[in-house]
């Protein structure tokens, strides 16, 4: 009895495809524009229009290019912290929550001494901002390593808290009294704003980039030299390892949360004294969300993150001027991030398995 | 097919047996991976009935010849012949499905359910007919089992007979044996031989791995000696010395762990003290009053089958489980408390540990061999203030590699791509290297080749020579003989008394090692 059998069957691949690897973002990325062509195409525009809009007009001046620093500052900063703990098997989902509480935090300062102008109100801002987003992830870390609760569930529930606090506080304690209702608090006196980093010249970009630089340097000198990331990295890929060595499980947990924390209430400060210059409902358009993304494509790397978090303000600014160029809807960034995100996960199963012909020709067995 | 009934294979003489056409037959098989060329251009030849050993040291191609003839792997060159035809082994469902059945050297059994509905995951037929089957096949074979016990509740050796009466109940005219012997006590192999025998007699082929040369010889018609890759040449065992079997398959003499007397006058290093844990797992074993002590010049053997308790006192020895701090002077090292202290601070106190997982324990997979002493030798001067220091790391894995002979591609090569003795070796040299005063080590030789195992126990008589105290755990008995200088015997969380190697003998032990703590204490009683 014959019996062929042509399926394809997936095999894991006895060692990890290091030319795969390569190519996962290189897949991700033409793979998601492919999709966007077609599919905005089918939605009545002009493909040509599109993919200008998207990917060349986002460098063609000086404030386009001054936007998308400023768009991909926060996103890279997140990352770079995330990154840590994602390396570690650490899942923190909370940096939208903690961005929040870090704007909130920071914007005490300048709402309290509204025509202050000392030099030390920003330096203040960011210390306290940063600690506040680093004390919400802390809650997260305490609930981990004491009650054992899934950290991907408290991040994910501190986030609507710190969404309905922002609410309250714009809409009551720290309204403007002078605005008219609106829920915003008052404007940030000048001492309180990052400073631009080309002054005149009409382009946003500020202080904020040079912190991600200087942040993102640190990470990568840190990641490939400090014993301390080579602790969380075996906690990550090898628990039993880590417990054979003695390295302690909960200060992995700590680490992690920690300055993923501090990162995104950095870049909450960012916000709020940056192109902002307030306190409102909305500060981010989802950064901390977007910047898992952005850490996963950047596989984890500092310097990848940096790469990753450029190409999604690349689709944050293009989309923008694509949907009045060509008429493109709204919600054409959060599926650009989707697309994204699915092809990434797709790529990365053809670099653990391999597809093959299952061309089974056994001869049947004598009964 | 096994049918109980007839009358055909009842006998199968040597006259037939070596002339009968060949079962399976491989032709110049060959697989390659990226490193290494695992099996070249091998030749053999199973016929019905015969036990047929494949001896050979780690790394030498055992495993990728059984996994080409299980349908775990392809060859990349070579015909693989059954009954004369020539077949390809597309996967294990191939395999079977041509009458070839394989008892692997871990068992896949689910804990939770009987063994009836282990067995009916791949069997078909309902449970009730299933369980009949299973009792039949049990008495027919001299496997006692009964069908509808927990699989958790069963030892070891129970477990064993659950694999192979599944793989008989799928009738199948080979049965291939990964190194059935390295998980069982000495009375059960007994028993697995006394089954081999009769499954034999049926006509029912066997492929038997192992580098036990003893066992060999006792049961096997044939042996096939792989070294590395090729085939060394086919020997009746019987006929062969023990010495000329390790000489075709390590390619020279094994050498033995020079052994001087202990002096016990030495300085306690380690005292356990009436520790009792109760594990959190509730298929383990607790640990129930376990009290020793281990001086400086002695080697302390703690023998036992595996899974009755030496994983959690091992755990709780290294420091990867610690004991709340009131019970802290449960376990004591140089007089001082240690029982609640995490595994880095018992390490800069002198005890080092070997656990017996090399792979994600011992050692990171994915991580370089460079990485990995990273993991317990970061005292060593590789860290300062809280950097990496590389040369210093580098060196260090150089200098392991180099005194354990540890086979690798450098030390950049990564830990999974070392054979399992060759990680072994390569672990128990960075634990080594941190000069430890007191030395824990599980499982030294397990699953590694004799060359290995050799060079492994020689270090470990060394650093007892200096001074130093070892504890030794082991499922080998002639291990724990031949390097132990008083051994206890673990039995379902308990500890015997211990006594001196040389005033007892493998019987007693073996006696002890199925609960019969007085066995070796006769004298004493009397």
């Amino acid at each position: 009895m014959m019996t062929p059998m042509p399926a394809w069957r997936m095999v894991p691949r006895e060692q990890p495809a290091v030319k795969a690897l390569a190519a996962v973002p290189l897949v991700t990325i033409g793979l998601t524009i492919l999709c966007s062509v077609i599919l905005f195409t089918a939605l009545g525009s002009s493909p040509s229009v599109v993919l200008y809009n998207f990917f060349v007009d986002p460098f063609t001046s000086a404030y386009n290019i001054g936007e998308l620093l400023i768009k991909a500052s926060p996103l890279i900063l997140i990352a770079q912290g995330l990154a840590i703990g994602f390396r570690a098997r650490i899942w923190n989902i909370g940096a939208e929550g903690q961005l929040t509480i870090g704007a909130i935090a920071a914007s005490l300062i300048p709402i309290t001494w509204s025509r202050s102008e000392s030099a030390l109100i920003l330096p203040a801002m960011i210390l306290l901002g940063a600690t506040a987003g680093l004390a919400w992830a802390g809650i997260a870390a305490f609930f981990r390593t004491r009650y054992n609760a899934n950290e991907i569930i408290v991040t994910l529930m501190l986030n609507q808290i710190a969404f309905q606090l922002l609410y309250y506080l714009v809409t009551g304690p720290l309204r403007d009294p002078m605005g008219f209702n609106f829920p915003q608090s008052a404007p940030f006196p000048d001492a309180a704003l990052y400073p631009p980093l080309f002054s005149g010249a009409g382009v946003r970009a500020n202080l904020s980039v040079l912190i991600t630089i200087l942040v993102s340097l640190a990470a990568w000198i840190l990641v490939s030299k400090s014993f301390s990331s080579f602790r969380l990295l075996v906690g990550g890929i090898a628990p039993n390892a880590a417990r054979y060595a003695g390295f302690s499980g909960s200060r992995a947990i700590w680490i992690s949360l920690l300055v993923g924390g501090a990162a995104a209430g950095l870049a909450g400060v960012g916000e709020i004294a940056g192109p902002i210059g307030k306190l409102q409902r909305i500060l981010s358009p989802g950064y901390g969300f977007a910047a898992i993304i952005v850490a996963f494509l950047g596989g984890l790397h500092p310097l990848g993150i940096v790469m990753a978090g450029l190409f999604m303000a690349v689709i944050y600014i293009g989309s923008d001027s694509a949907m009045l160029a060509a008429d493109i809807p709204t919600s054409a960034p959060v599926v650009f991030q989707g697309f994204i995100l699915v092809f990434y996960l797709a790529a990365h199963v053809f670099v653990r398995y391999e597809f093959r012909r299952g061309s089974s020709l056994a001869p049947g067995r004598r009964t | 097919m096994i049918d109980p009934a007839k009358p055909r294979n009842d006998a199968v003489g040597d006259a037939e047996r070596t002339c009968s056409p060949a079962l399976l037959e491989m032709i110049g098989i060959t697989k390659c991976y990226p490193a290494v060329v695992a099996n070249d251009g091998i030749d053999l030849q199973v016929r019905p009935g015969e036990i047929h050993a494949i001896l050979g040291e780690n790394g030498a191609g055992k495993s990728t010849l059984m996994k080409l003839i299980f349908g775990v792997a392809t060859p990349d060159g070579g015909e693989i012949r059954w009954k004369g035809q020539p077949v390809s082994m597309e996967n294990p469902a191939t395999a079977r499905s041509l009458g070839i059945g394989m008892v692997f050297q871990h068992f896949s059994l689910f804990e939770t359910v009987s063994i009836t509905e282990n067995i009916s995951l791949t069997v078909p037929g309902t449970l009730q007919d299933l369980s009949g089957r299973i009792r039949r096949m049990s008495e027919e074979f001299g496997l006692p089992i009964n069908p509808d016990a927990l699989v958790h509740n069963l030892s070891v050796g129970e477990r064993q007979r659950v694999e192979i009466i599944r793989c008989l109940l799928q009738e199948p005219e080979l049965l291939i044996l990964d190194e059935p012997t390295s998980v069982l006590p000495l009375p059960y192999v007994r028993q697995l031989f006394a089954t081999l025998r009769r499954l034999a007699e049926r006509g029912i082929a066997i492929l038997y791995i192992s580098h036990k040369l003893e066992e060999i010889r006792e049961i096997c018609h044939r042996a096939t000696i792989l070294r590395q890759g090729r085939v060394r040449g086919t020997v009746d065992p019987a006929r062969t010395s023990a010495s000329e079997l390790a000489r075709m398959m390590i390619g020279r003499e094994i050498p033995h762990a020079r052994h001087k007397r202990a002096s016990r006058s030495g300085r306690v290093h380690l005292r356990v003290a009436d520790l009792s844990y109760n594990d959190p797992d509730p298929h383990s074993v607790d640990l129930k009053q376990i009290s020793f002590e281990v001086r400086a010049g002695e080697v302390f053997g703690i023998a036992g089958v595996s899974g009755n308790g030496q994983f959690a006192l091992a755990r709780l020895l290294s420091g990867e489980e610690t004991l709340p701090a009131e019970e802290s002077g449960r376990i004591v090292l140089f007089d001082k408390p240690i029982g609640s202290m995490g595994a880095e601070d018992r390490r800069a106190r002198g005890l080092a540990f070997v656990p017996e997982e090399r792979i994600g324990r011992g050692a990171v997979p994915d991580l370089s061999l460079s990485q990995n002493v990273l993991l317990t030798g970061h005292r060593k001067g590789m860290v300062r203030r809280g950097f990496i220091r590389r040369r210093q790391r580098d060196r260090f894995a150089e200098r392991c590699i180099d005194e354990m002979d540890v086979r690798c591609a450098g030390h950049r090569a990564p830990a999974t791509s070392l054979s399992g003795g060759n990680l072994q070796k390569f672990i128990v040299g960075r634990e080594l290297l941190l000069e430890p005063t007191t030395f824990v080590v599980s499982q030294p030789t397990w699953g590694i080749d004799v060359g290995a195992a050799a060079l492994v126990r020689q270090r470990l008589v060394d650093l007892r020579d200096a001074g130093n105290a070892i504890v030794v755990i082991s499922e080998e008995l002639e291990e724990l003989f031949e390097i132990s200088d008083r051994m206890a015997v673990m039995y379902e969380g308990r500890m015997s008394v211990p006594v001196a190697t040389t005033s007892v003998r493998p019987e007693q032990v073996g006696q002890m090692m199925i609960g019969h703590f007085d066995a070796a204490a006769p004298r004493q009683t009397a």
